[in-house]
């Protein structure tokens, strides 16, 4: 049994396909979605899309969003969203390294809620290419 | 020799002109490329909002977002008028404000209450010659400009909504047809159109999580910017591809026009040795 799964960003269409089961980072914990799942809506905190496909699974990373869920479709509206082995390591690294050193420096100069949110994505961002790797996903 | 030099100053100075048109089309036609691919990525973001806007319509919560609510009768209408914010591209903006400022003058007539914002330079001039008092601005967008610009304007009419000083808001665009057409158009954000999905069965609800008032909020209010933001899109796609032909029309008109100024100057050089050799013949023949 499958279900169709639209993952959409502003930027891009970044999947759209049949898939067995979903599991996303909603706000209050990862969910996960199969076939006539009762209808759902849900905000998504930043963390790792996963959408099981016949055989294989692919990883998303998304920066937050709303999951809408039907019985048979699933919708990510995502802010932004990438695929996990395209996350870039080092560039991730260096952006959440600058945003700790703004709030670390002078908390009044900036903005601080955006700060912060830029640090739980790129934190987060390292988290799930981590997790991926433990699972044998990535070289 | 008269007037030639006139003539061939004049020449110079079309030619400077359609060399800077030519360079203008150019840039536009590049442009156009680029802003049209951006504003297709987002195409299917709207549209997969759409559908889940289009379900919550017709949802029954226990809650109503005042979004959500049919409003009857209008006695207000809030306008986002979203414009270019450089000239030189035809009759792009002059259409789309004529085209709001037909509605208006319905409106008025029914003695419909109107609140205007815009989004570019070329909007918000406009429309203070029409003397309308704007409740917000944003301007100097730049051709990649991010979802925050629209914030702004959309905002402050989504206030005059919730204060029920506006009973629908509508947003205005050039809708990009093709490269050689942009048609100017209204599109009602608020109140939600009502769309019904077929497939859907009559009597349920979703399962929110937190909880329905809050995520209603979030979820509308992307919907909207994300409308919104799209529009923006479409009307910098319209803008360039509009700068495009115009600058295309200026550089072949600026054509014709060297055309004729040659030929008027090889006239009048013609004329000035004829009349040179005239004046020579009779010279000699008088000797």
């Amino acid at each position: 049994m499958v279900m169709r799964v639209d993952v959409v960003s502003l930027e891009a269409s970044i999947f759209s396909g049949e898939a067995e089961m979903v599991f996303a980072p909603a706000e209050r914990g990862e969910v996960g979605i199969a076939p006539r799942h009762a209808p759902f809506l849900t905000r998504l905190k930043p963390g790792e899309l996963r959408i099981q496909l016949p055989g294989e699974t692919l990883s998303f990373f998304v920066s937050g969003g709303i999951l809408e869920v039907q019985p048979h479709q699933v919708t990510v509206l995502a802010n932004t969203s990438i695929r996990t082995d395209a996350i870039d390591e080092a560039r991730t690294l260096e952006a959440k390294q600058a945003a700790e050193a703004s709030l670390a420096s002078n908390p009044e100069a900036i903005d601080v809620a955006r700060a912060e949110a830029e640090l739980l994505e790129m934190t987060e961002r390292l988290r799930v290419l981590e997790r991926a790797r433990k699972r044998g996903q990535l070289k | 020799m008269a007037g030639t030099k006139e003539i061939r100053t004049q020449i110079r100075s079309v030619q400077s002109n359609q060399k800077i048109t030519r360079a203008m089309e150019m840039v536009a036609a590049s442009k156009v490329r680029r802003v049209q691919a951006r504003m297709q990525a987002s195409r299917p973001y709207v549209d997969r909002m759409r559908r889940v806007i289009g379900h919550l319509a017709v949802v029954h919560p226990e809650f109503r977002h005042p979004f959500l609510l049919p409003r009857e009768p209008v006695r207000g209408v809030g306008f986002l008028v979203i414009g270019s914010d450089r000239g030189l591209c035809g009759g792009l903006n002059i259409n789309l404000l004529r085209a709001v400022w037909n509605e208006v003058r319905l409106l008025g007539k029914a003695d419909v209450a109107t609140r205007f914002s815009a989004l570019g330079q070329k909007a918000v001039t406009g429309l203070r010659r029409l003397n309308v008092q704007l409740v917000a601005t944003s301007t100097h967008l730049g051709d990649r400009p991010g979802p925050e610009v629209i914030v702004g304007p959309l905002h402050a009419l989504l206030e005059d909504y919730r204060a029920g000083r506006i009973d629908r808001l509508v947003v205005a665009y050039n809708y990009f047809v093709n490269s050689m057409t942009q048609k100017p158009t209204l599109e009602t954000l608020l109140p939600l159109p009502e769309k019904r999905d077929p497939e859907l069965f009559d009597h349920w609800d979703y399962l929110y999580e937190p909880d329905s008032v809050d995520l209603l909020d979030t979820v509308l209010m992307r919907y909207l910017e994300a409308e919104t933001y799209q529009a923006l899109l479409e009307n910098i796609a319209s803008e360039q591809a509009a700068r495009m032909v115009a600058m295309r029309n200026a550089s072949e008109n600026a054509g014709t026009l060297i055309d004729t100024l040659k030929l008027a100057y090889n006239k009048a050089r013609q004329a000035a040795i004829t009349q040179e050799i005239a004046e020579i013949v009779g010279g000699a023949a008088a000797v």
